[in-house]
């Protein structure tokens, strides 16, 4: 039987990994996947709390979480090809139509 | 012991995978990536005994919204973009961020108590697996008891969603 921490242990990296990508990435796309990345690592938090204390309150807080990521992905790639088709550009630090 | 070995394959699985997401300099390769990820997840979270969001993890991440990132990824011109510099001059701000995520790692293992017979309480046995089960119909009965509003409001978030991407997508905003 894996014992709890090791399943924080992973949430953990892969949510590093995806702040180390939202950070660090220009393109947009990956940014928004690493976005991705991160919710992913919540919900495996969620659901080895979920097992741990035998209540399955934490899966169904996945499903809402899961609910976001969904409607999180369709504004935001909505937006980008809006964007692209305006300035045809994809870069992050390009996105500078609100700066005064 | 074939628990574990499934555990660590899934989970090496989902790190590497990650990493070649934020690494690797196209986009499309990023979206593989991220669909193996994903679906080492869902591996995961069939190693917790959570079948329902196994099931939900593939249909909906893996067949909807990466099917939706493949297709814009195709709409937009990547061409020029891959010749662009990739990664902005933010390493020292990532790796600090990186140092304060691990410390914070650190602290909540060292804080997380103890119970009476002194084990730590995250080394502690999950309980009983038969709690679980039947997973689905236990994942329904939350949902439709507990959480019927925030199960509802859920439906308006995706309805406002649906209606933000339509707009978006029209010619002329």
């Amino acid at each position: 039987m894996i014992p709890t921490s090791h399943y924080l242990i992973l949430s953990l990296l892969l949510f590093t990994i995806g702040v180390i990508g939202v950070v660090t990435r220009r393109n947009v796309v990956i940014i928004l996947m690493s976005i991705e990345l991160i919710l992913n690592a919540v919900n495996i938090n969620l659901v080895a709390f979920s097992r741990h204390l035998g209540s399955v309150d934490g899966q169904a807080f996945a499903i809402f979480i899961i609910t976001d990521a969904a409607a999180e992905a369709v504004v935001g790639l909505g937006i980008i090809i809006a964007f692209f088709r305006n300035r045809e550009t994809l870069l992050a630090d390009e996105m500078d139509l609100l700066r005064w | 012991m074939f628990d574990q070995i499934i555990f660590y394959f899934f989970s090496g699985l989902a790190v590497v995978g990650a990493v070649l997401v934020v690494t690797s300099r196209s986009a499309v390769y990023s979206a593989v990536f991220l669909i193996t990820t994903l679906l080492a997840t869902a591996g995961i979270f069939l190693t917790l005994r959570a079948e329902f969001l196994f099931v939900v993890q593939i249909i909906l991440y893996v067949g909807g919204i990466m099917v939706l990132f493949v297709f814009v990824i195709m709409l937009v011109n990547l061409d020029v973009a891959l010749h662009q510099v990739q990664f902005n001059r933010q390493k020292w701000v990532a790796g600090l961020l990186g140092l304060v995520l691990g410390a914070e790692l650190f602290l909540t293992f060292y804080l997380s108590g103890k119970d009476q017979q002194g084990r730590d309480i995250l080394n502690l046995p999950p309980a009983a697996a038969t709690l679980l089960e039947p997973n689905t119909q236990r994942v329904g009965d939350a949902l439709f008891n507990n959480y019927l509003i925030p199960f509802e409001i859920a439906s308006i978030l995706l309805l406002v969603a649906l209606v933000g991407a339509v707009v978006m997508g029209k010619r002329r905003i």
